[in-house]
Formats: structure tokens, sequence, C-alpha cells
């Protein structure tokens, strides 16, 4: 193995500046003659928009100009857009209304932005904003998805809220095995709505340069060739090859800096308008909550059909998604095909069938956040089937395990579109289950009534979907984008390597994992390499970062054009070792004349490219090679999640006493990492299950708008957990063998705690389970029994 | 924020002149409420007094075999005062769990009870030792100083200088705390003391209040187990998103069964 190549848990090589306070994010850049942009936005979740009168605002010191919606389509500026296509199943289109950038006639949620004021200063751009006077007719809001089929519309055109009636599966096949099931169990359940909370707000820097009619865009992206792309042939702010689009550090995204947003649009226009001095953006803390797109938000009910011996016959699901006031980037895709394509698991469930209707509503845009769709997928199996087992009085591990797929069984078609590749659930399930201590469970829930507390213990057993795939599958179920990474791998004289990735690195440590990859490829020393990313003038056009997708695709790309490095570089040898090409090998940085001690390093070969004394006939100077990867697949990671808790009856509280993750990613290139983006995922899966929680009340308010009632698991909420990734089974989609590993925890812990805790109080709860729900059920369960 | 002036006087006396001055003037004293309310800008004072650079406010001290504590003292400095800590050690105990470092590194006695947050700890634990404030005018004894939500017995001129606790017989603080925000959803301050048993709860109402029916049942029997049979009614409880107000009067017994037992 090459040092610090494959499999080595290399300390993350961006951590030292990031640690040491010398990241460079977008609100550490300042321009020379910078402005600063606030939006004022709507205070009402639904209302008319009858006059804005700019005059206070203008007269405000400092103030320099102000925009609103009629300004923005007076200039030609078009809307944001939702770029995946979804039919309903009787054929027709998505219902898409319009989305501007700056509100028009109407505003459609709390925070909708209506107007920017742009100013010398920051303190003068808000007292600008306080001093514009807007005139609003409130309307009638509807915030619940339960509400919203005979609400009030959000967007006149769109009858009934209803974006789309989706289907997926065979509802002929499902109805025959319900008709025929010894038994059915049914579970009606929500999946509450999320904040993102990136520890970075949201920030935007436009600047328009007068002599070049160049736009650039400093941005909190995780995709910045998607925005330019968006932002020019949408929203037509600026010609795709005069807009570049920089994102540097950027501090978390969870998926809520995949999107296209009003602001970023905003200021890159607005600098244009003002003259071309740099119009600088950032959120603030509650701007995050009420602007940046929400997660989830699901109305469920669930039934799964079952013979006497408690194999599962089928499935067939009910859901209603809210997608909120406007279809964010990629909403439409979320509760559909990375959801319902989800909902075999980790099973042989023959019949399938999901019905998915989205929903208008006056609430905040809801779009992909960590997981998107599968983590819906994966609590409403898990959780049904943990019910199934209890219904049948079977063990949840054996019901599960009477199900699997069994591991000879792949490639596995679903009866909901996908073909599993690889896995070995009964490995990862048995691997889980001894580091639990599963069978010593009953001992220690006997200790813990001793002790007047409550314990219980829950499985998940997860799969998901990563790197979206092949981009003609995708595009043909209405995917707007081709779904590849692209990769160019620039040798320069001294045998340093200049990795240039189009995924975008904000938290997932690529820096770190690619060069370690172009080490163990290439065989140049780790500290060799340098990785190159988030800035569209210098990397080539990519897809961005999501979905655990920049290994298996961005790796991918880069080892591809790692190879064509390694074959320019034979031709090069062969001509120096006056040898035939045939009779070149190449291994850890060496090229060798085969059977001799005759060698060149890559370093030598590299020299010799760009300084070509002796050269190859026909042979281009230079080492600078690009590769794109359009993955086969997806890739399927899964494994097997066990939680234990604690109740205290008393109050409701619930501790997690131990957590243990046996995850199938495939090949781990950086065990560290994977560890931590593990960690990372489980936290945020838990602060889902009994924590995290978006409220908003009838009118559309959002209660939870700061941390003051918006509950982020803080280190004393979770136990030290146990995170194990073997026994892996290789993808062969990839060359590398990975399968990504930036979600899982996210998607398999939900159903872990909230099954330990039913297996705990006796009945399930709704999420998040929070103190008092817990004590209620406790409470309600423990009266019959005292009856008894 | 909106802008301001800023003044950092020396003397009481000096306060008092520039509060009389000026009649939008706002103190400051930990600013652990008032910095983000003007942050917000939900506040526009003409003038900050800052209140930490005055000597007569800081500090700990034994008096009568209790404890005076100085306004601008910090929740840190209570909480790891030696002295505090063995006079009062629940006190020590009540100023540990508020908040995060940061807040009780900033977050003063005075400030505190000044604001009068209806989930703040330091109303339960004045009440429930029958403490005292002393101001720049007078004393005030905490049952009569919080008079409400947000609403205290000072008056527009008038600054908390101290408090004085009286050392009970035995105490302790047991809270519930908000997941989200970690202020009070209910917590309850016991003590006995020399006139008696004294239970005082915060968060569970609009302002602090002592519960009647838990300190009849505990100066019978100073033990969890006295209260097993008492009920405290929810009339009146606040309900939120976070408890409900029946939720929280089942907490208010709960969190004083264990006050007691910590008590010992």
């Amino acid at each position: 193995m090459v040092e610090k190549g494959i499999g080595a848990a290399v300390p993350r090589k961006e951590d030292h500046r990031f640690i040491t306070g010398r990241g460079r994010y977008t609100d550490d850049i300042n321009l020379p003659g910078q402005t600063h942009a606030v939006f004022v936005r709507s205070p009402h979740a639904h209302a008319r928009i009858r006059s804005i009168a700019k005059e206070g605002a203008l007269a405000v010191p400092g103030v320099i100009a102000v925009f609103t919606g009629a300004d923005a389509q007076a200039d030609g500026l078009g809307g944001l857009i939702c770029g995946w296509m979804v039919k309903s199943k009787d054929g027709s289109d998505m219902k898409a209304a319009p989305h501007p950038v700056l509100a028009v006639d109407r505003v459609r949620y709390v925070g909708d932005p209506v107007a920017v004021v742009i100013a010398e200063t920051l303190q003068q751009a808000r007292d600008g904003a306080e001093a514009l006077e807007i005139d609003y007719e409130e309307l009638p809001a509807v915030a619940a998805v339960d509400a919203a089929h005979d609400g009030p519309l959000v967007h006149d055109e769109v009858p009934n809220n209803l974006i789309y009636d989706w289907e997926l599966g065979d509802a002929a096949a499902v109805d025959e095995a319900f008709a025929r099931a010894a038994r059915v169990v049914t579970q009606e359940h929500i999946q509450n709505r999320l904040v993102p909370n990136a520890l970075e707000p949201r920030a935007a820097i436009g600047v328009y340069d007068t002599g070049t009619e160049e736009f650039t865009l400093y941005l909190t992206s995780q995709n910045p060739h998607v925005h330019r792309l968006v932002m020019s042939a949408f929203v037509a702010v600026a010609p795709e090859h005069k807009l570049r689009v920089v994102a540097p550090d950027v501090g978390g995204g969870f998926g809520s800096k995949i999107f296209i947003y009003n602001e970023e649009c905003v200021v890159t226009w607005a600098s244009r308008k003002i003259g071309g001095r740099p119009v600088k953006w950032r959120e603030e803390r509650s701007e995050a909550f009420l602007c940046d797109a929400h997660g989830r938000d699901h109305v469920t009910k669930a039934e799964l059909a079952l013979d006497e011996d408690g194999n599962f016959l089928a499935l067939r699901v009910t859901t209603k998604a809210n997608l909120g006031a406007y279809m964010s980037t990629f909403s439409s895709a979320v509760p559909t095909y990375l959801y319902a394509t989800l909902l075999a698991g980790q099973y042989k469930t023959p019949a399938i069938h999901a019905n998915v209707k989205a929903y208008y509503t006056n609430t905040t845009p809801v779009d992909a956040y960590r997981g998107a769709g599968r983590p819906e997928a994966s609590f409403l199996l898990e959780t049904l089937i943990d019910k199934a087992a209890r219904e049948l009085g079977m063990d949840p591990a054996e019901l599960r395990r009477k199900n699997f797929i069994p591991k000879d069984a792949f490639p596995y078609q679903t009866p909901v579109a996908l073909t599993y590749d690889t896995g070995d659930y009964e490995a990862t399930l048995d691997r889980a289950l001894e580091l639990a201590d599963y069978e010593g469970f009953p001992a220690r829930k006997a200790e813990a009534a001793k002790r007047g507390k409550l314990r219980g213990i829950g499985l998940s057993c997860y799969i998901e979907a990563c790197g979206i795939a092949p981009s003609q599958v995708a595009i043909s179920l209405g995917a707007g984008v081709g779904l590849w990474e692209s990769a160019r791998i620039r040798c320069t004289h001294t045998g340093k390597v200049q990795v240039l990735t189009g995924a975008h690195s904000h938290g997932q440590g690529h820096e770190t994992t690619f060069s370690q990859l172009v080490a163990e490829r290439l065989g140049v020393p780790y500290e060799d390499v340098e990785v190159i990313h988030g800035d569209t003038a210098s990397t080539p056009i990519g897809m961005g970062t999501y979905g655990s997708r920049s290994l298996a695709v961005g790796g991918e790309a880069i080892m591809k054009a790692c190879d064509k490095i390694i074959a320019k570089g034979a031709k090069i040898a062969a001509h120096l070792l006056e040898a035939s090409e045939a009779d070149i090998e190449f291994e850890a940085g060496v090229y060798r004349v085969k059977g001799t001690d005759k060698q060149k390093t890559i370093q030598e070969v590299i020299f010799t490219a760009y300084v070509p004394a002796s050269y190859p006939e026909g042979v281009e100077p230079g080492m600078d090679e690009s590769a794109f990867f359009d993955p086969p697949n997806f890739t399927y990671p899964a494994g097997t999640y066990v939680c234990e808790v604690e109740v205290d009856p008393d109050t409701g509280t619930v501790a997690i006493e131990k957590f243990v993750a046996v995850d199938d990613f495939g090949r781990v290139i950086n065990p560290m990492v994977v560890e931590g983006q593990v960690h990372g995922g489980l936290a945020q899966g838990i602060g889902q299950a009994l924590l995290e929680g978006a409220v908003y009340d009838e009118t559309g308010q959002l209660l939870t708008g700061s941390y003051m009632d918006y509950c982020m698991p803080r280190a004393d909420d979770l136990p030290s957990f146990e995170v194990h990734t073997s026994p892996g089974t290789p993808t062969a989609t990839n060359s590398m063998g990975v399968k990504g590993c930036g979600e899982a925890g996210a998607i398999g812990a939900p159903a872990a705690v909230i099954n330990a805790l039913t297996d705990a109080i006796g009945q399930r709860v709704e999420m998040p389970a929070t103190p008092e729900r817990i004590w209620r059920a406790v409470r309600a369960s423990a009266m019959p029994q005292a009856a008894e | 924020m909106y802008n301001f002036t800023y003044h950092r006087p020396r003397t009481l006396a000096e306060v008092a002149q520039l509060l009389s001055a000026n009649e939008d003037a706002k103190l400051l004293a930990g600013g652990q409420t008032f910095i983000p309310t003007l942050k917000q800008r939900l506040a526009q004072p003409s003038d900050l007094v800052d209140l930490s650079g005055i000597a007569e406010l800081k500090g700990i001290r034994e008096e009568g075999g209790g404890l005076t504590i100085g306004a601008t003292t910090t929740h840190a400095e209570v909480a790891g005062s030696e002295l505090v800590r063995r006079l009062l050690p629940a006190l020590a105990d009540l100023a540990e769990s508020i908040g995060d470092p940061q807040v009780r590194n900033l977050g003063t006695l005075g400030g505190s009870i000044s604001n009068n947050d209806p989930a703040a700890d330091y109303p339960a634990g004045l009440v429930g030792l029958g403490a005292t404030v002393r101001t720049s005018k007078r004393e005030i004894g905490a049952e009569d100083f919080f008079t409400g939500m947000f609403e205290t017995a000072l008056e527009e001129d008038e600054i908390v200088t101290a408090v004085h606790f009286p050392k009970p017989e035995k105490a302790a603080y047991a809270k519930f705390p908000n997941p989200a925000s970690r202020y009070a959803i209910v917590g309850v301050f016991v003590a006995r003391t020399g006139g008696g048993v004294r239970v005082a709860v915060t968060g569970a109402a609009p302002c602090v209040f002592r519960a009647t029916e838990l300190e009849n049942a505990l100066a019978a029997d100073f033990s969890p187990a006295a209260l097993d049979g008492v009920s405290v009614p929810a009339d009146g409880l606040n309900e939120d998103i976070h408890a409900s107000a029946e939720y929280r009067a089942h907490l208010v017994k709960v969190m004083a069964k264990r006050a007691v037992a910590a008590a010992g």
C-alpha cells in the first residue's frame, strides 16, 4: 500500500486552516467599493402586495438603491426553477408555478423576499429596509400539508394546491397480495419538518465588471457550476460564459446550499444595476430559519401485507408531501425518485406501490436535506416492520432476517425500479447484534427496571442509493441535467499534481480523500497533491456535491483522469527507456521495463513531458488530462443500526445509552473521514428522532424560528457512537469499489431510535419524540397495566 | 443595533446622574438578554449605561450567617465561589445550571432578577430562600420584588445593588430544562428554613410563585414521599409548543421531589 493512500486514516489536510481560523468563507471576502444588501421579507404567510413606496428608504443616508420584483421583471430577469419534471399518474406535467426572484403582487410565505435595499454600510441598509413602506392585504393561508387540498390556493393556477399525484409500482399486484394476506399491518405517521442549520449561514457577493462585462458571484454553494447554469439559462442574470461562480470554503450544506435561491441572483444582477460596485449579502440566522429550504414534512399511511409465516407479500404507501410555497431546485424529485424507489429496503417484498401527492402550502420551500427521501423511506419501512414484529410476536431481528434479500441474489431487481448491485444484509445485522450484545438486552432491561427506568432496544436496517445514475435514465425520469462528474489532473514540471474537480467540499474532506486517491493511483507522495474545487473559472464543469456522490462519481472521474496520465506516461517512459510500450509496466509511481531494473519515476516522465529533450514522435507535450464519469448505476450502501435507550417515566426524558452502527460502504478510502461523516449523520438522525421539528401555527407563522425553540442536538444529547464499516461488499459500479457514506447516519438513525423508544414504552410516538409526548405515552401505556 | 451613546460610570452617583439626564437611557449589566434585543433592533435606547465598572456592585461576602452577593457578580463567580459552596451550595448549583459557560461568564445576578424572565433560574432561588433585594433606594423582599412577567417592583431610576440570602437549614434546586433553549420549563427551589418550608417555582407560570400545596405537605414531613398524594393545579400555568400546562404541573411535583431528595 502507498503511504497515505487508500485505506489510511490520514488526518484531514483542510483542518489546519479551519482550526486556526484561516478558512476563507464568503463572508470573509471584502471587495473594494463593496456595498451591502438587506432583503425586505414578507411578515405574512400569504398576502397581496397593494403597494411599495420606495421614497422613505431611498431618503435614508447611505442608501444607494432599492429594487423590487417589478424592477427585476422590467429588466428581464426570469424566475427560479425546479429542475426535475415529475409527471402525475395521469401523464400530466407537475404544476410548477412561477417563482420570481423578488415577489410580485403576492407573497406566499413568511420570509418571501419582496425588495432589496443596497447601502454603503450594513447598518444603513437595515435602516433603509425599515423605512421601506409596503402595504399588504393579508390573505388566508395554509401551512399543514393535511389541510392543503381544501385550503386557500397558494397559486391561483394550481387547483387544490396539488403539484402532482404520482405513483410508482404495480397497484394491481399489490391489491392482489393484500387480498390473500394472512395479516395486514398499518401505520400512519408524520415525517417531521426539519431546518437544515448549516454552521455557516448563506452569503453571496455579486460583482459586475463594467470593463469586461463579466459577473463574478462569491457564494455559499455546494455546486457552483449548477448555480451558473441555472442563473444564466433560466434567471438570465448573465450569459453563462460571462458569469463566474466561486464557492470558497463553505461551512456545511446538508443539501440547503444545493439550491439556487433568490438572493444570489438579485445581488449579482444588482451589482450591474448600481454600476458595478460589489453587492454583499449575508443572512442572519433568523433569516436562515425562514429562507433556507427545509427538509422532510410528509404525512404517510403505510400498509404491509404478510403471510402466516411472516413473509412480506406487499407494501402499499400513500404519502402527502409538503413542498412549501414555491418549488425549490430539486424539490419534486425528493418525495418521488429519492423516496418511493427505496421502499423495498433490504427486503424481497415482491409487490410495492406508492402514491405521492405533493402540495403547495404557505411555508418555506422544502427540498433535499441530508438523506433526501431516503430517510423518509427507511423510517417508514423500519418502524412498520417493528410494528409487524410486535403484532406477530416475533423478534424484530428475525422478522427482518426472514425477509432479507439473500446475499446470493445480487444483482437484485426491486419492484420499485432500482437494481441493487451488491450487499450482504445478514452480515451487517449479525455484526451489529453482536456488538450491541442484543442477547444480553433482557438483563439490562431488568436492571433498569429496578432503578425505575424503562429500557428499550431498536433496530434499523437501512438502505440508501448514492450518486444518482445513470444520466440517461435520470433524464428519462425528468432530471433536467446529467449527473456525471468531471476531473482534470494537471501535473507540473516538478512532478506535483493538481486535481481540479467538479465536486465541491463543504465539510466532506475532499482535499484529503481525493489526494489519497491520486497518491494511490499515480504513486506520488500524498503531500505532492493539491485539490482545487469551487471556482467555475478554474475547475471543469461539474455537477457538485450532494447525495453522497462525490467519491463514487467524482472520485471515479479522478481515477479515470489518472489512468490517462499513466497511459501517456507509458509512451514517454518507453521512449526514454528504449523499450516497447508493451514492455512497460507501472507500479507505485515507477515505470519499469518488465523483467529488468531499467526504470523511470513518474516525476522524471512528467518532467520530460514538459521539457521534451528526447521525446516520442506523435505524442503531445504536457501532462494534463481530463475525464468525465457517468456511472452505470447508483451505489447502495446499507447497514444495521442498533440503538438502546432508557426512559425516565416520571418526566418522559430519554437517554441514548448505546448506539451501534455497522455500515457497508464498500471499500473505505479514509476510515477517519468516514467515521466523522457517520457521526455527523447519526447526530442529525437522532436530532430528527428526538429533538428537531419545525412548527408552524395555523396562520403560517414559524414558531420555531430560533435556537430558543428549535432544538439542535448538543454533544450531551448523544452517546459515544460505536461505528464499524466492515464487513463490506465493494461495488462494481466504480473501479474503487466505494459506495458513499455522507447520508447513511441521517437515513438509518431515526427508525433505530424510535424503535428503541417504542420498545421501552410500548407505543410509538411521533417525531420529534419530545419528553411531553413520551410522558403522555408512558402514562397511556401504564393505565391498562395498572388495571390488570 | 441602533446607535446609542455608551457610558461606563464608576459610581452609583454617576449612574443616577446619567439616568436623570437621559430619559431613554438603559442599564447594561451582563447583557445576556439585552444585547440580543439590541442586535435585533427591538430596543432603541439613547444611552447605554454599563454597570461593569462600578466596584461597589461586585463581590460575595458573608453577612449575618448568610450571603450577600453584589448585583454585577456573574453566575460563574457565584458557581465557583468557595464561600457560596460552603454556606449555600444549592445557590452555587443553581448558578452553575444557568445557560452555558459563555452566559455564566457574562450574565449577572442583578441583571437576571431585574429582567425577571419567567423561565430564569435566580427568581426561584431568591423566593425559595426568602432573600432580600437591596437597591439604590431600599430593601425589597423577594416575593414583593418579582411582580409579573418581565416585571419587578423596581422604579425607573432604581438599581439593584445586591441580594442578601439567609442561610437555610437545607435547600436544593431541581430544573427540567427546555431541550432547545435550556431555560427552565420548570425549576423548583426547595428550602427548609427556621421560618418553615419554602417551595419556589420558576418556568411554569408567568412569574415565579410559591407552591403552597407542596410547602404544606413538606412542612409536616420534609421527604419526597410526603408529596406523593399532593397535586399541583395546572390553572394559570404556561402552555406553549414545548410543554402543556398539565405537563408543567406534573413536572413541578417531580422536580420538587427531586429537590427535596437532593436537599437530604
